[in-house]
């Protein structure tokens, strides 16, 4: 299962993505400089990413508390934006690309 | 005119004051350490109060399941009998070594503290206020550019744009209403995450035609640096407009930033402080890092970690503080010296 991640610099990286694992855990499990400073609850956006716009209408619709997140803390939103602790890896995903977002950068 | 005192000595110094700044407390406590902590917060906790406080957490020892908010609750139990001394809003900002060979730490707000011992405990680094992606925002700062709300008459006769959805959004549009020229709030959607209190609040001032609520994006400043004339703002319904405005108080929430611990001296590994195993000790003798800021092979970034990393670093701590006294080993369920300590003796 693979995940495509494009980095800050527009580097395309290509992960091994894992089953039930959330996409922001396998981008900072792979060392990408992703900041997911709340660590998966949905509260900080900070593991935003920008879907392929051919996946956007793969993955689950946005929850409320990922919506909200998205609208109130997140700096450059576009209507393809996600936060990508809300992303579960799964057989339909395989292939996934995003690109990570600024403000979601480490320090 | 009272002054407050803003300058101490004690026997360490914790910076943050999170889950594991807390049980520092109370392992340095049975060793008779006393204690001031730091946190640019305002109240304790760290992230487990500043992100989730109502999100479980299922691997702290003996709590099947426990929110970040009673954790933090249970600690500030307790450490109680230690009386620590909170120093709260500040951020640690530099550390220098006295002349006696002490470390003094300096705050932003110009509180000093001098200790044989720091120990840092600031897990993702200071919470910092996130920015909006305004060009040029940063030569606006300070003059009419503000993240947070130190002193409410600064913003009298302002002509101010508030900016964000969320609770402090809200409040300090209604706190400033009455003193400011005139307000806006400005929301990317005409939906709020806020206490609904204070979102009727702020719709009956907008009613009475007391205040200005506008949905849109901030897109650029108008100004000549650092004051401004007035706000690009841009929404899908009605386009781009300006908004005219002298002040911008922006709360799009916190995040972490490593911040002035880079500038302490220490040696670091990608962003995070490498400290032995033994006694949780910096490159810098008498400074330890301990819990999610440290770094040393097979650290995991888990509250319990940090909780056994304090208590080791106390052993060696107590050996700086008290370097003529021999450290035993006691147990709290036994020990009658430790009972007192924590007024539970009979």
């Amino acid at each position: 299962m693979k995940l495509y991640v494009t980095d800050f610099d527009g580097v395309e990286h290509e992960l091994e993505a894992i089953e039930g694992w959330r996409v922001m855990e396998i981008i900072c499990d792979y060392g990408l400089p992703m900041k997911a400073d709340c660590g998966g609850a949905c509260l900080c956006g900070t593991c935003h990413v920008y879907v392929a716009p051919e996946w956007v209408d793969k993955l689950y619709p946005k929850s409320d508390d990922e919506e909200d997140r998205l609208l109130d803390d997140v700096v450059e939103v576009k209507d393809n934006s996600r936060l990508s602790c809300q992303i579960l890896m799964s057989d339909a995903l395989d292939g996934l690309r995003v690109t990570m977002a600024p403000g979601s950068k480490k320090d | 005119m009272t002054i407050e005192k803003n300058e101490f000595v004690t026997d360490a110094i914790i910076i943050g004051a999170g889950p594991v700044g807390l049980f520092a407390v109370f392992e340095l406590g049975l060793l008779d350490i006393k204690a001031h902590l730091i946190d640019i917060l305002d109240r304790p906790g760290g992230q487990c109060t500043e992100l989730y406080p109502e999100k479980p957490i299922y691997d702290i020892p003996a709590y099947p399941v426990i929110g970040g908010q009673e954790l933090t609750d249970n600690l500030m139990k307790q450490i109680e009998p230690f009386k620590p001394t909170f120093h709260f809003s500040q951020m640690a900002e530099s550390v220098t070594k006295t002349e006696d060979g002490k470390w003094k730490v300096t705050t932003d707000i110009g509180t000093t503290i001098i200790a044989p011992v720091i120990i840092i405990a600031a897990g993702g680094g200071s919470f910092m206020p996130k920015k909006p992606s305004i060009p040029n925002i940063e030569s606006y700062e300070g003059q009419s550019v503000f993240y947070a709300v130190r002193k409410m008459e600064q913003f009298r006769d302002k002509n101010l744009v508030i900016a964000g959805g969320g609770d402090s959004a809200l409040d300090w549009t209604i706190n400033l209403q009455p003193i400011a020229k005139h307000v806006t709030l400005i929301h990317r959607r005409d939906d709020f995450r806020a206490a609904p209190d204070s979102v009727n609040k702020m719709r009956e001032l907008v009613a009475e035609g007391k205040m200005t609520l506008k949905i849109a994006d901030l897109v650029s400043i108008n100004g000549d640096a650092p004051n401004m004339t007035g706000l690009n703002v841009k929404s899908k319904e009605e386009g781009e407009s300006v908004v005219a405005c002298d002040t911008l108080l922006a709360f799009y929430g916190l995040t972490m930033k490593l911040g002035p611990i880079a500038n302490f001296g220490l040696n670091l590994h990608e962003n995070l402080i490498p400290v032995d195993t033994e006694k949780f000790e910096t490159s810098e003798k008498g400074i330890f890092a301990i819990g999610d800021i440290n770094y040393y092979p097979g650290k995991l970034k888990l509250i319990l970690s940090g909780f056994h990393e304090a208590a080791l670093m106390a052993q060696q701590a107590f050996r700086y503080i008290y370097p003529d006294k021999k450290l035993r080993f006691q147990y709290t369920t036994s020990s009658s010296d430790l009972q007192s300590k924590l007024g539970v003796k009979e």
